[in-house]
């Protein structure tokens, strides 16, 4: 049991690292970035393409992925999100599933639909052992909890980014104009803050997190396909909604607690499909507290 | 006196409108009988006829809902595909208990008969999960709506991946167990329904779509038509004109599921085979496509992008890997351009001589 919850952390954590970008760009932009979790794959596929072909250091690679994928993320917020600033929301989500459909296509044009098997880049990391563990030839394991180098350094590079972002959005000038933004777009304006560059900086954030979660994502679950982003995004964005959106800390705890719903449903009940559970948590959520578990009530202005 | 008219001829505009899309389905339908009895029509392009008008009724079922209603709902696939499914049930009960079963090929009115009773059925069940799904979700605004539905799109179809239907000596049965599964399968989990006799003719198709469009034109043009897209433009406004809101979106959302569901029927019997995975949220996008390139709230411009998009691709084999790509482009694009100041006044220009004769009106 604690095995599963270990592991539904760890899955969590990439949820809350992808959930972070979702709730940032949302509680700033006010729109709901549904090209998100393709950057994540994007992000996968840099990292896999730098390390196979060209035989890069895995630190090195994740850091060309960032790059990749913040760049991404300013072009399309320039190209297709800033001229619909003013639309309904409806367009603007019209234009968001484009820009996701677009990516996953132009992606299978590049990369083929064969899944391209991501390399373990934790595996020179031993696992940590607590207790007096040992594993039979057919890998069952008895006694003792083992936990696999990705699984730790998952969470570990979550707790690192939580703390990273309060840090940034509370001390640092750029983070204090996030905040003024998404409180009021207009009188941050006036107090002269460049709204515009501060929307683009926060897809850039959100952006170059998703590709630390690609390639996290990608450790835990080798197969790289187009599609890879498409689910965790989704889920992501429960985990935002989960944890409510807008609030860092609540996607960090709705991610961890979609993570550990998952893999604990998985295990319990393996005939049916755990997405069921998830959305099942996302619809429950909605009707009993819209506003998410740690989110602000937002009273509708006539 | 002035009003009097002015009502007069807007209601003339509308049934013109509708007449149009009646015309239009009409004539489509002439034209491919004919090619086709013809032998003008290929083989693969025939094949294409009734999923083209499943989708055409599948079109127009979701323009109201985000056209009328405007609410994105990105699960239409999933009631599509609660119709298809209904459809292949009611099929395979029906075969089995009639004697007539064995000469179905050469019994039209047979296979007419099992035709409506599927669709039916099939609108009947989708407009119940659409009851039940709409309750909880229309509680939700925008981004939520839209987010919900998809959930329960991806909800659907991961149960239909787990749900065993059969039938025996003593009925039928459902069960989420593989192993259970005796006598003759009707659903079996995510590898679908395989065994589905083929009965959709396009005919049938056509009635179906005129249907359809009477059903969602009167009802756009009724009161509570009118309702429902009151509050579309202004929510709390329509509140605080005595509107029930959750009973006019319930309206256009129920009557768009159950449409979908008779869609699904139609389309699901014309193969002998159909999976799930056909209906995810791939299926649910590309009916949304049709919906935002034939212009949002548009049903001629739905019903003609849903056919040109669907036999085109089909037409065009050899751009087969570019077509998702394309597609997403011309998503980003036409809402890029409808929204762009400039192509508005541009096309205001264009338009001019229409724009300053409504205007009058507006005055008037």
């Amino acid at each position: 049991m604690l095995t599963y919850l270990i592991n539904g952390i760890s899955l969590g954590s990439v949820y809350a690292i992808i959930a972070l970008g979702y709730t940032m760009v949302y509680g700033i932009a006010k729109m709901l970035n549904f090209a998100h979790g393709d950057v994540i794959m994007v992000g996968g596929y840099a990292s896999f393409c730098t390390m196979t072909y060209l035989g890069w250091p895995p630190a090195l690679a994740v850091l060309f992925s960032m790059v990749v994928c913040t760049i991404l993320g300013i072009v399309v917020e320039r190209l297709a999100y800033k001229p619909l600033r003013n639309a309904t929301s409806l367009a603007v989500l019209i234009t968001a599933i484009g820009v996701s459909y677009f990516l996953q296509n132009a992606a299978l044009l590049i990369w083929t639909s064969n899944p391209k098997v991501f390399p373990d880049i934790f595996a020179s990391i031993p696992p940590l052992v607590i207790g007096h563990a040992e594993v039979a030839a057919d890998g069952t394991q008895s006694g003792g909890i083992v936990i696999s180098a990705t699984t730790l350094i998952t969470i570990l590079v979550n707790i690192a980014i939580m703390v990273g972002l309060t840090l940034f959005t509370s001390k640092t000038k750029m983070g204090k104009a996030m905040r003024a933004v998404s409180e009021d777009k207009g009188a941050a304006t006036l107090m002269g803050i460049n709204v515009d560059f501060t929307i683009s900086m926060t897809f850039a954030i959100g952006s170059g997190l998703a590709a630390i979660a690609g390639v996290l994502l990608c450790t835990a679950y080798p197969n790289l396909v187009p599609t890879t982003g498409a689910m965790p995004g989704i889920k992501a964005f429960v985990a935002a909604v989960f944890g409510g959106i807008g609030s860092i800390p609540g996607a960090m705890l709705g991610g961890i607690l979609l993570g550990v719903i998952e893999i604990i449903a998985r295990a319990l009940v393996p005939s049916v499909p755990s997405d069921i559970f998830v959305f099942a948590v996302l619809i429950i959520v909605l009707l009993v507290k819209p506003s998410g578990l740690l989110g602000k009530q937002i009273r509708e202005k006539v | 006196m002035a009003e009097e008219k002015m009502t007069k001829k807007k209601m003339s505009k509308a049934s013109k409108n509708a007449f149009l899309n009646y015309g239009i389905v009409l004539a489509f339908f002439v034209i491919f009988q004919v090619l086709s009895s013809t032998g003008i029509l290929s083989n693969s392009l025939k094949g294409q006829l009734i999923p083209v008008v499943s989708y055409m009724i599948m079109a127009v079922s979701l323009n109201l809902v985000v056209g009328i209603s405007g609410e994105l709902s990105l699960g239409h696939a999933g009631f599509m595909s609660i119709g298809a499914f209904t459809g292949v049930v009611v099929e395979a009960v029906i075969l089995s208990n009639s004697p007539a079963a064995a000469t179905l090929s050469k019994n039209l009115g047979l296979q007419i008969l099992i035709l409506v009773a599927s669709i039916v059925a099939g609108a009947i069940i989708a407009g119940v999960a659409g009851v039940l799904i709409g309750i909880p979700v229309l509680r939700l605004n925008g981004d939520y709506l839209a987010i919900v539905t998809l959930a329960f799109g991806e909800i659907i179809k991961n149960l239909l991946y787990c749900l065993y239907i059969y039938i025996d000596d003593t009925g039928l049965h459902f069960s989420l167990d593989p192993t259970s599964l005796a006598g003759t399968t009707v659903l079996n989990g995510p590898m679908g329904a395989t065994s589905i006799k083929k009965i959709s003719i396009f005919a049938a198709g056509i009635v179906l779509l005129l249907v359809v469009l009477v059903i969602v034109q009167n009802l756009v043009n009724s009161r509570s038509g009118r309702a429902i897209m009151a509050i579309r433009d202004n929510r709390i406004a329509a509140e605080a004109s005595g509107l029930h809101i959750t009973k006019y979106k319930m309206m256009a959302f129920v009557t768009s599921s159950a449409l979908a569901g008779a869609a699904g029927a139609l389309y699901a019997l014309n193969y002998s085979t159909i999976v799930p995975k056909k209906f995810d949220f791939n299926t649910s996008i590309l009916i949304l496509v049709f919906v935002v390139l034939g212009g949002i709230g548009n049903m001629t411009g739905a019903l003609i992008a849903a056919a040109v998009l669907t036999v085109l691709p089909e037409m065009l084999r050899d751009f087969q890997d570019y077509r998702m790509l394309v597609y997403a482009i011309v998503l980003i694009l036409v809402m890029l351009l409808t929204n762009n100041e400039r192509v508005k006044v541009f096309l205001a220009g264009l338009f001019n001589k229409k724009k300053s004769k409504d205007d009058a009106k507006e005055v008037a």
